[in-house]
């Protein structure tokens, strides 16, 4: 069997043949999206196949997809520390997000209609705020320092009697910065507010565990933890006052009506289940390349600057600043370097904006443009960031060459 | 997303670089959108006798800049004048559409480092 991934390993391989040679290929953006994990895709397969029954049903194809959807859930639920029955399958992170928000507007709107979010969110945090916010709901968007860190006392000023939501993301996906989430959803509780957290870039990188932590509900993502996209989940708080986003059937206690996407959600498990075994290896192994890439960067290129806290970092997160140069020509020539990347330029935002993350944390927007994020995963190799930091600096250089902001003379790497 | 023709001129771009005391100078765009595109002149009898030009963008902005000193070195200023952003995008082949307005301003630079060279001339009067 030809997989996909071997076509396109060798069109590439044609392609660079007919150009310099053999091009290595490393992949740095796993905070965009990681590749299935071998051990997750064999236990997904049977679900394609042979017991491809629907969950609803009571015959005997049906009763396994229910079980196999129910150990799933048991598997994800024993990653965050959870119990199972407070976890509902989604079909993505970000209708996790969407659910978390609009459901619990829609269950507390009559007691109050103020929620709390930050600056930096993820867009299916802020969108969906925006679009409360055309419902007649206020939303406060509480800003961060120039590491990305929200401070508690501006959430403890920001709590009115009208505040029904709370939405802090746990890591931010563009400059990996790791929130006071404890904190936070303890100043919440506190005053009696219900604490949602992003989480789908944390979960399964670092230890989540909602008790310790003290959240009403928590967003995750299957592809972003070695399981195929499609899939995600919401954690929540049993007891928490919350109504269904999508409605229909009577999948998941009725609260997420369509039926299960039942491979994708056994595939979700599997990934969460390794993510458990392996974290601290995991993690580790990232801490380690990401230090070794942080350092080889900031020590190899003149005017760069690292975005983002410098410790309270996601483990395989790294994104600095080019001065003089634009993130969608440092994706392009790393692309043709073979190195997948991502960048919080305009360009690559689809807007004329930078990044809205960067420019909360005070960026100018000349640096801004200059962004270049590096997310590592779990096949990367020090060999790649090597790699990385001998081709690097040439890139960054000739782009400079040809800018008018650089300084006269050109600027030499150290 | 881009083609193999703008690849190229981003790759290796034409005529980078900067013209010691040039008769005409024209810059567009800023910083806050992401591009900045500056043209440098050389004119001799009414012709553009050598062009450079120094870019900060993305690829489309680096790509139009290499095309457009291509377009017009040798050309007179009338012809260049005549040049537009949707011909320098043409001659690449095409651009993909976000990139029609916010970086396929080489022509603009163009023109306004020759209405920086007339205005010097007829200072020099």
């Amino acid at each position: 069997m030809v997989l996909a991934t071997e076509v396109v390993d060798e069109l590439y391989r044609i392609r660079s043949e007919r150009g310099k040679g053999f091009m290595r290929r490393v992949y740095l953006d796993h905070a965009a999206t990681t590749a299935v994990h071998p051990q997750v895709l064999q236990t997904m397969l049977p679900y394609l196949q042979d017991q491809f029954g629907n969950p609803s049903s009571i015959y005997s194809w049906g009763r396994e997809a229910k079980a196999a959807i129910e150990n799933a859930r048991a598997q994800v639920a024993a990653l965050i520390n959870a119990d199972p029955a407070e976890i509902i399958f989604t079909g993505s992170g970000t209708e996790a997000d969407n659910t978390a928000l609009v459901g619990v507007a829609s269950a507390l709107g009559h007691k109050g209609r103020h929620i709390i979010t930050s600056k930096i969110e993820h867009h299916a945090i802020l969108h969906t705020a925006e679009d409360l916010e055309q419902k007649g709901f206020q939303v406060t968007y509480l800003p961060v320092d120039g590491d990305g860190l929200v401070d508690p006392e501006d959430l403890k000023k920001a709590l009115t009697p009208e505040t029904i939501l709370v939405s802090i993301m746990f890591a931010n996906n563009e400059i990996g910065t790791i929130e006071p989430i404890g904190q936070l959803a303890q100043i919440a509780k506190e005053h009696g507010v219900l604490f949602h957290t992003d989480a789908v870039q944390a979960v399964g990188n670092v230890p989540v565990d909602v008790k310790e932590l003290g959240v009403d509900l928590l967003s995750l993502s299957g592809h972003k933890i070695y399981a195929p996209k499609g899939v995600g989940a919401l954690y929540v708080r049993r007891g928490t006052k919350i109504k269904p986003f999508i409605h229909g059937g009577a999948q998941e206690r009725k609260f997420r009506a369509g039926t299960e996407n039942v491979p994708g959600i056994v595939g979700l498990g599997k990934a969460a289940e390794l993510a458990r075994l392996e974290l601290p290896e995991r993690r580790a192994h990232l801490i380690e390349l990401r230090d070794y890439l942080i350092e080889g960067v900031l020590g190899s290129i003149d005017h760069v600057r690292l975005n983002g806290h410098r410790t309270c970092r996601l483990p395989g997160n790294a994104n600095f600043s080019f001065e003089f140069v634009e993130g969608e020509s440092l994706l392009l020539s790393l692309d043709l370097a073979g190195i997948a990347a991502s960048s919080g330029s305009a360009c690559t935002s689809g807007s004329l904006e930078p990044s809205h993350v960067l420019l909360a944390i005070g960026l100018p927007h000349e640096i801004a443009h200059g962004s270049l994020r590096l997310t590592l995963g779990r096949e990367n190799t020090k060999e790649d960031i090597d790699y990385v930091l001998s081709v690097l600096p040439d890139i960054v250089n000739r782009l400079r060459a040809m800018s008018p902001l650089a300084p006269k003379g050109g600027l030499s790497c150290v | 997303m881009y083609n193999e023709k703008v690849m190229d001129h981003f790759m290796h771009p034409r005529n980078v670089g900067e013209i010691d005391n040039p008769d005409g100078v024209g810059q567009v765009g800023n910083p806050v959108c992401g591009d900045i595109m500056k043209i440098f002149l050389r004119i001799q009898d009414g012709r553009i006798e050598d062009i450079k030009f120094k870019t900060f963008g993305c690829g489309a902005a680096i790509a139009t800049s290499s095309m457009v000193t291509e377009l017009v070195k040798g050309k007179t200023l009338d012809e260049a004048m005549q040049i537009s952003n949707k011909a320098v995008a043409e001659a690449l082949d095409g651009l993909p559409a976000p990139k029609m307005h916010c970086s396929n301003l080489a022509a603009d630079a163009l023109h306004a480092a020759i209405e920086d060279y007339k205005k010097k001339q007829q200072t020099s009067k």
